[in-house]
């Protein structure tokens, strides 16, 4: 049983050594019969519209959509977020999602780089301790579905992490603070579809 | 120098410009290309054939070294009609020194500032304080020792140099190479011979220390500097590069936005040589480039920096 991290663009390293340092074994995607092989696959954070136009040309695409339909656990930070959006506004030309959380996210919501920022935020779902939390040209969840559900929120009010059977997505870099909490959240959902199988 | 402005309706708590948020940016960018434009119809281009990043500048490096004369910072409003153009990160060059042009940068909020020896430097003694910024900056490095005193000076980002304007690769090989092969001879030092390495890379002992036993720069590497093809970008990742930038080689070429693409998809199957030579194909002229053999001495701008 292999998790796989989606490896076109971006940090999927991180993601991959965080994965690997809680016990799972990691195959990184860039191919559909790689994608076939794995129980449960993380979309890194990078350029949305970059993964978005690789995972097309590379017809990763349509299988990833299909994945997702089947319940395949998928969690996505920052690009990947914008990945599993159902709505991306401030999309760039021809841009478009994988889909799958019943949200709408607005790319790049807080403006530049000297806009980005790290914070602490509660997550109930991940216990008390708060997490620490790295917004680098963030996305926001600017609408939750009912399907959806927010699990955190910054001071402000807007919502940048997300829940919906076996999605989750967060506007934040979990990968790069050393915070496990998020993968393991993840982990278990791949664990339980395994288990169900 | 800390645009606040949008920081208290965000959350009071939150911090800017660390280095981890400055870090964190180069980190998002690995795996992509980042091409230099010179006007918002090419950074439409570069961002529709899947760039991770455009740089804006006036004169492509080619230009530079054929027009000659003294290089500067961009005009603000050539920036803020790229930056209008399009929605991935945007970076700017100022020159070596010059930390008023980087002031002048962070104001316009461009996304990172590009340290470059592609510009005529404005101090050749020092470097810019790049740790009195909110916004990050990538520097330029042929060596480990040079790459270590940028970080220790607070860039974000590292770029191996190359030989940019000319299409020829092999300086950027040189580059990578040495980072490399100094960081893997680190690693096999005892910890009285890492002090006289400090010494010999005009470093800091700490982080000199810290890359032994990482193996690693403690920031992202990309490669520049003479790379026109999708096999070139290709060899740079096989090389360790975390990414690459893409100067003349783009729009000095004869199909700029099929060389674009071809060179993001290669970037991203680097290790696929089936892929590099279905992207390879039919992609028109590549620039005409000049052999970093036939430039005198003072032409190279890599030399530029130290």
């Amino acid at each position: 049983m292999s998790v796989g991290v989606l490896a076109l663009q971006g940090d999927f390293r991180e993601h991959a050594d965080v994965l690997r340092s809680l016990g799972s074994e990691v195959t990184l995607v860039r191919r559909p019969e790689e994608l076939a092989s794995v129980t449960g696959l993380v979309i890194p954070g990078g350029e949305s519209s970059v993964m978005d136009k690789l995972t097309r040309m590379f017809g990763l695409a349509e299988p990833l959509r299909a994945a997702v339909e089947r319940g395949m656990p998928v969690y996505g930070t920052c690009a990947g977020l914008i990945m599993l959006a159902d709505t991306v506004l401030d999309a760039i030309r021809g841009q478009q999602s994988i889909g799958g959380l019943d949200i709408s996210v607005r790319r790049n919501a807080f403006g530049s780089q000297t806009a980005s920022f790290e914070t602490d935020l509660e997550v109930p779902a991940l216990g008390e301790a708060p997490v620490h939390a790295v917004f680098i040209r963030a996305p926001v969840v600017e609408s939750v579905g009912p399907m959806a559900t927010a699990l955190a929120t910054i001071a402000d009010g807007r919502c940048v992490a997300v829940e919906q059977g076996n999605l989750l997505g967060t506007s934040f870099h979990p990968e790069i603070t050393g915070e496990y909490r998020f993968h393991e959240y993840f982990l278990q959902k791949v664990r339980s579809a395994a288990f169900r199988g | 120098m800390t645009d606040t402005t949008s920081t208290e309706q965000v959350d009071s708590a939150a911090q800017f410009g660390s280095s981890r948020v400055k870090r964190g940016l180069a980190e998002m960018l690995k795996g992509g290309v980042i091409m230099d434009v010179v006007n918002a119809e090419q950074a439409r281009i570069a961002e529709d054939a899947g760039a991770v990043a455009v740089m804006a500048l006036e004169r492509v490096p080619a230009d530079i070294r054929s027009q000659g004369g003294v290089a500067r910072m961009s005009d603000p409003d050539l920036i803020d009609s790229i930056r209008a153009e399009v929605s991935i990160p945007v970076m700017a060059k100022a020159r070596i020194g010059h930390f008023v042009e980087a002031q002048v940068l962070q104001a316009l909020e461009v996304d990172y500032i590009d340290e470059s020896e592609v510009l005529s430097p404005a101090d050749y003694v020092n470097h810019i304080d790049k740790w009195n910024f909110t916004i990050p900056f990538v520097c330029g490095a042929t060596n480990l020792g040079e790459a270590l005193r940028r970080i220790t000076e607070g860039a974000a980002m590292i770029r191996s140099k190359g030989e940019a304007g000319t299409g020829d690769v092999s300086e950027a090989t040189k580059h990578i190479r040495t980072i490399k092969g100094e960081i893997a001879r680190l690693s096999s030092l005892t910890k009285d011979e890492l002090y006289v390495a400090a010494k010999e890379l005009q470093a800091p002992y700490e982080l000199v220390a810290e890359i032994a036993a990482t193996g690693k720069l403690p920031v992202v590497l990309f490669t520049a500097g003479g790379v026109a093809t999708p096999a070139d970008a290709a060899m740079m990742m096989q090389l360790g590069a975390d990414g690459v930038f893409v100067g003349s080689g783009i729009f000095k070429s004869g199909n700029p936005q099929e060389r674009a693409n071809a060179i993001v998809k290669a970037v991203a199957f680097y290790d696929d040589a089936k892929i590099i030579a279905d992207v390879s194909r039919g992609l028109g002229e590549a620039m005409v480039g000049i052999n970093v053999s036939d430039l005198a001495a003072p032409h190279r701008l890599s030399e530029r920096g130290w």
